[in-house]
Parts: C-alpha cells; structure tokens; sequence
C-alpha cells in the first residue's frame, strides 16, 4: 500500500480531499449556514422595522405602560390616518418618515464626505447614552435608511437625535469651521459645501429609486408623483450645505417616545 | 506519482512575480495612506481644505488600499503558487490569471480616482462605486474559477490544506460581495442598497466580519499552511488540528458578524447568537495558531538565523492574540465598553499589521527568494523591517488600547451628582496623545515596507542575470 493511499483522518474526509467538486460543494454549503440563519429571519420575524406589507410591520407590538398595543402608525407615520396628510405637514412625533427632498440630497453629501466613518446614528440603551444623547434607537427609526447609517465608530459623537439640539445657524458655522466653534474638534473644513449648489437631477432620481426598492420602498402615498414633480423647484437654488442642515435636523424627532415603555422586543 | 514528481514541472511563475511586485508597492502606498488618516485625526489642519484628501474621503482609500490592494495581491501572489506547487501542475489558464492581474490593478486604479472624488456607497469596506462592484465580481470569479480549476488538474492525489483555506475565502467572499453590493444606481456616481435598516446593517457586518475572517485570515491560513513548513523546512505540526481547523472556521466564522450589533436596534438574539460563537471560535483560532507554531518543533533554533521565519512566527504569535482580543470583545459587557471605541481601531491592527501583514512579508521574502532564485540582496535588512515593522504595529496597537478603553471610561463617567463627568469633546481632546502615538507607530511600520521595498528592487536587479521561466527549481 503506498503513502498515498493511507487514510489519515476518516473516510469522508479523504475522499473529500481527494475531489475538488466535493471539497467545493461541502466548503460552499458549510460557509452558507451562518449567514443564512441570522440574516433571512430578520426579513420576516417582528421588531426588525420591516413592513411586510400589511401595514403590522411583521405583528411588531410596542406596549405601553398599560399593556396596550400601540397602534403601529403611532411608529411609523402612516399619511391616511395621521392627522397631517403630506411630507410638508409632518410634525415631529407623528411617526417615522422618509426624507424630504432637501434632506435627500443633505444625506447623499452626508454618505459622500464619509460622515459615517466618525459619527454612529445608533443609540444604545444604555443610562449614559440617554443622558448624552436621548432615547435608545428602534429599528423602525431606520427603516427608510437604505444604506443604513448607523455606523461603527464615534470619533465625534452619535448624531441619531440630533434635531433640534442646535440652531441651523449653529449647525452652519461648525460645518465650515468646526474649530471655531469647538476648539478641540478634529473635524475636517467643510466650508466648501457653502459653494457647492445642490445637485438636483440627482437629488429627484434618487427619490424615484428609493420607491422601486425591494424591501421598505418609500410608499407612494408619501413619494406622490406630485411631491416628486415639485422636488425640483423646492431644493432650487439650495447649497449643499442646506441639505446636510436639513438632514441633520431630521434626525430622531420622527417618533414620540414615552417613558418607561420597552420599544425593542 | 513519485515518477511524476520528479520529472521536470513547467510553472507559471511570471504572473506570481508581478502579484509579488505589486503587493510590495501596495504596501507602502497602502500604510502611508494610514499614516496620512491617522495624523489627520491627531492634526486636523492635515485636512487642508482639500475635499479630496479630507479624513472622510481618504479613509476609505486606505482600507481599500491594504485590504484590497496590498492583501489582494498578496493572496493571489501566494494563492497562484501554493495551487501550482502544490498540485505540481501549472495554472489551469496563464491568459486568464493575467486578465486577474490587469482586472485587479484596474480596479484599485479606479478606486484611487473614485473614493477622493466622494464616490462612496456608504458601506464600510465596500465603499466602491456599483459598476466598480460589478468588475470586482468578475475579476474575482476569474481568479477562483482558474484557481479551482488549477486543483481540479493537481497530479497529487490530495488537495493540500492551503488550498481548503484559499477555496473557502473565494466561495465566501462571492457570497458576500454580491448580497452585499446589491445596489439600485440612481447614476453613474451614486447607488443606493436594496436593503434597510436592521437589514442592511446585518448584511453590512455579515460582510464586515467575513471579509476579515475569510479573506483576511482564511486566505493568510492558506499562507500558513504552506509557507511556514517551507520556510522552516519541517511538516505541518499536525494534519487532523489543520481538518479541525478548517472545518471548524470554515462553518463557524460566518455567525461572527452579528456581534458588531450588539445592543443596536437589531434583534438581541442574532447579536448574542453572534457572540457565542465568537468565543467559541477561541478553539479552532488558538488550534490553528498552535498548529502553525508547533511546526517549529525541532528548529526553533532557526530563529536565530532566519529572518524571514521570524516574520511568519510572530504572525502566528499576533494571531493568537486578536483571535483572544476578538472574542473578549464580542462578549456583550465588554462590547458596551468597547463599541465604538478606538479598541476597534487597535484590534483591527492587531489582526491587520501583526498577523496579516507579517504573515504576507514573510512569505513574500520566500517567494522573493524563489521566484528569482536567488538570495535577499542584504539578509540584514530582513532583520532590520522586522524590528521595524514588529516596534511599529505594537506602538500603534498599544495607543489604540489605551485610547478605545479610555474613551469607554470617560463616556460612561458619572460624578458624583449623578450627571455625566465629561463632554464629548473632552474625550476627543483627550485622545490627542494617543492618535500622535498611533501616527508615530504607523509611521514606523510604514518605514519597514520602505526597506522591504528597497531590498526586494536590489534583489530582483541582482537576479536578473538568472531570471528565467525555470527560476523556481521545479521539484514540487
């Protein structure tokens, strides 16, 4: 018997060895799994922000203190039973919303400067970080965020609820020159986007490829094509540095927590 | 198959020379690039005013630069001779493993132009343009189908071990490159992904952590397995640790990514699912590591004398320690600690300048030394990047440390009024000394690949007179 024939682990695993198909196809099965199983329930199991289309967001049942389901638009901001009707009459509270058009454009300057490589839009619940930066995230608060945004790192602080904390004004001088507002601030100059006018034929696109998505497309009862025809006109004239405003003061107002209610299982 | 051993295998060892080149070059430009982030966070003014070189922009330029680039080349350098040496065969397709080459260099050119210019996806380390996307998918299925079909071809009865590793990262990493790139375009510049929220998250990190697991540690096993046995001239320590290596990461490391979620908006099981399995992928790591190490029984000695083994060893010494850093982090009261924190940043480079990058000098010395058939142009110099390299990635890795802890600490401080101790920017102004210390210590490292560089250029002139097809003395 020579060398090559002894068997020095078990039988499956020398002949598997000993085929390039069967190593191949036991290698491509084994490195499946994992994924498979923590990705695909996540599709369809409650609490992921999901909407399955039935408007139950996969049964998602946040109880409040008495035990009683909250009404998921309460959540999510549904037009036809909220009392404001249009992205325009949106109030913070009413629920979580898609991005207005300036915002839209704010949030792809936003992606493209790499804001996410510093600041998480991920709050955890954790004392600390209600008390530095509100209420924990909710899944459905991102719903609407394809590529979400949550990042993984904070090099500068966590923007998840940013909205209203400061005034646009505010917002404006730090966004150019960050030290002369915080001195010990290591974030680059953003001045240039004071400059740069919003790119609008991209800005009306992206709206239209946010509601062709196939998992939580925008509704187009909210992305009217009448909303989307006066896009346009509406971020006209507008500085990059308006949208990223715009976007930073959209975040985290969406949804009117209550205290003591558990929001995430 | 011993009379076929011994007659005369003719390799196909050019385009492995060029991969060796490259990943050299790629490792300069790549930790320079480092070194340029890394002392823009401690120096803002770095920044310039110059939207293109701003940390958000450039940041992306380098992980793609050392994972893509520098990793890249260094995978398909090693890959393209471990499956021909070891199969003692020559490449299924010569056309296609230079349409590989050309494809993969194409590609880092264009993400040299793109990411500046603010071409992201959002992703991290899938920051590439879609159509970018779609060549990467190409380029790669070319390089796993020539490479899968070099082992179809192998006149060696078994499959060697490196070559489970290297066929484990390319399924894998098509896996995760198409579910993870799947993107609606809005233009030529811009995409959106398809998936959302929790979703996309998950997606995002199934890719994240697989992307180290399998590309950047499966594919380095590949080189273990091969490189440290040849280098020290003794068997792989033991066959049945490296099946139960194999098979164990092979399955596991994939549950991995969900720990980068811990306490978010996903769902608590999927990150503790995560979790488990990450300390449980203590076993087959350490297993592995000891595997490689153990090879040197009986030669321990030729660390005195070996240079390039000194390299492959600590890789080994390095790898055990992120896989034990790794786990301890993904414990969920660590990770509340840690997320977020520069202790990511440090355990990355951990992995990323300490196993990864030693592992890949080490073996390029090798195949420096073999592809041109000749000996290093200074033995001295090998010694001297080691030092370098070794002093650099420990600086970087201990400030990181020291700053991601620190930076935990001081976020989570209560006085004793029960209000929060420190302001953010308080934590940011006291990392200032630690983000000099990290740039310092890439900056050494970085100088470490200059020498190589230096080194290798003087070799390769010294070896031309002997250059040839047949350099590599043809006994598999």
């Amino acid at each position: 018997m020579s060398d090559h024939d002894h068997i020095y682990s078990t039988k499956l695993q020398d002949k598997i060895e000993r085929s390039t198909v069967l190593m191949f196809v036991f290698t491509a099965v084994a490195v499946a799994v994992g994924g498979i199983v923590e990705i695909v329930p996540l599709f369809y199991l409650p609490n992921t922000g999901m909407a399955g289309g039935d408007g139950t967001f996969n049964n998602t049942q946040h109880k409040d203190l008495q035990g009683n389901a909250i009404p998921m638009d309460k959540i999510v901001w549904n037009p036809t039973t909220s009392a404001h009707k249009t992205l325009a009459d949106w109030q913070p509270g009413d629920g979580v919303r898609p991005y207005t058009a300036l915002e839209t454009a704010g949030r792809h300057v936003y992606i493209r400067e790499g804001c996410f490589l510093c600041h998480s839009q991920m709050i955890r619940p954790f004392r600390d970080e209600k008390d530095r930066y509100g209420h924990y995230s909710i899944a459905e608060e991102s719903m609407y965020d394809h590529t979400y945004q949550w990042g993984s790192k904070r090099t500068g602080p966590d923007l998840a609820r940013l909205a209203g904390k400061y005034s646009d004004e505010w917002h404006r001088k730090h966004l150019k020159y960050p030290r002369d507002v915080v001195p010990e601030s290591v974030m680059p100059n953003f001045f240039f986007l004071d400059k740069n006018p919003v790119d609008v034929v991209k800005t009306v696109k992206t709206m239209e490829v946010m509601t062709m998505m196939p998992f939580n497309p925008v509704p187009k009862t909210i992305y009217t094509d009448a909303y989307i025809a006066g896009a346009a006109k509406e971020i006209e004239g507008k500085t990059e540095m308006d949208a990223v405003i715009a976007y930073l003061q959209s975040l985290g107002n969406h949804v009117k927590f209550e205290e003591g209610v558990n929001y995430r299982d | 198959m011993e009379a076929k051993q011994a007659t005369t295998v003719k390799y196909d060892m050019d385009v492995v020379r060029w991969f060796t080149i490259a990943a050299i070059i790629y490792a300069v430009v790549g930790t320079l690039i480092g070194v340029y982030v890394a002392s823009e966070l401690a120096f803002p003014f770095l920044n310039f005013d110059i939207p293109e070189i701003t940390f958000g922009r450039l940041r992306p330029l380098h992980t793609n630069a050392v994972i893509f680039a520098f990793g890249g080349c260094v995978l398909m350098a090693t890959g393209f001779y471990i499956v021909q040496r070891t199969g003692a065969t020559k490449l299924w397709s010569n056309t296609m493993a230079w349409f590989t080459f050309i494809g993969w260099n194409l590609i880092i050119v264009l993400a040299v132009i793109t990411l500046p210019l603010g071409l992201s996806s959002g992703k991290e380390y899938a920051e590439l343009p879609w159509w970018v996307d779609i060549m990467i998918a190409v380029v790669w299925l070319s390089y796993g189908f020539n490479y899968i079909m070099t082992i179809g071809i192998r006149k060696t009865s078994h499959i060697y071990v490196s070559n489970w590793f290297t066929m484990g990262m390319i399924v894998m990493i098509t896996y995760l490159h198409v579910v993870n790139s799947l993107a609606i375009p809005v233009d030529m510049y811009t995409a959106y992904s398809i998936y959302s929220g929790v979703q996309d998250a998950m997606i995002q990190w199934w890719w994240g952590h697989n992307a180290v697991g399998f590309y950047l540690t499966g594919g380095f096993l590949g080189i273990m397995y091969y490189f440290i046995p040849k280098q020290s001239g003794r068997p792989v320590f033991s066959y049945r640790l490296s099946v139960l290596h194999f098979w164990t990461l092979t399955f596991g490391y994939v549950w991995l990514g969900a720990h980068h979620l811990q306490y978010t908006a996903l769902p608590d099981w999927t990150g503790s699912l995560g979790a488990a399995v990450s300390l449980a992928m203590i076993i087959p790591s350490w297993g592995g590591a000891m595997n490689g190490m153990m090879t040197l029984s009986g030669a321990w000695d030729k660390l005195r004398t070996d240079y390039i083994l000194r390299f492959l060893v600590t890789a080994m010494a390095f790898y055990a320690m992120s896989t034990f850093d790794g786990p301890v982090m993904a414990i969920k009261s660590v990770n509340a600690l840690s997320h977020y924190t520069d202790w990511t940043v440090g355990h990355v480079h951990a992995g990323a300048l300490g196993w990864m990058s030693m592992i890949s000098f080490g073996a390029l010395y090798h195949l420096v030394k073999k592809l041109w058939n000749t000996e290093m142009y200074s033995d001295k110099l090998v010694n001297i990047h080691f030092w370098i390299a070794l002093i650099g990635a420990v600086t970087y890795i201990v400030a990181m440390w020291v700053s991601g802890i620190m930076q935990g600490l001081m976020w989570r401080d209560y006085d004793e009024y029960g209000t929060l101790t420190y302001t953010f920017v308080e934590s940011v102004s006291a990392m200032h000394p630690y983000y000099v210390m990290r740039a310092v210590g890439g900056a050494i490292f970085n100088l470490g690949t200059w020498i190589m560089l230096f080194n290798v250029v003087m070799t390769i002139r010294q070896a031309g007179a002997v250059r040839g097809v047949n350099a590599v003395a043809a006994r598999a």
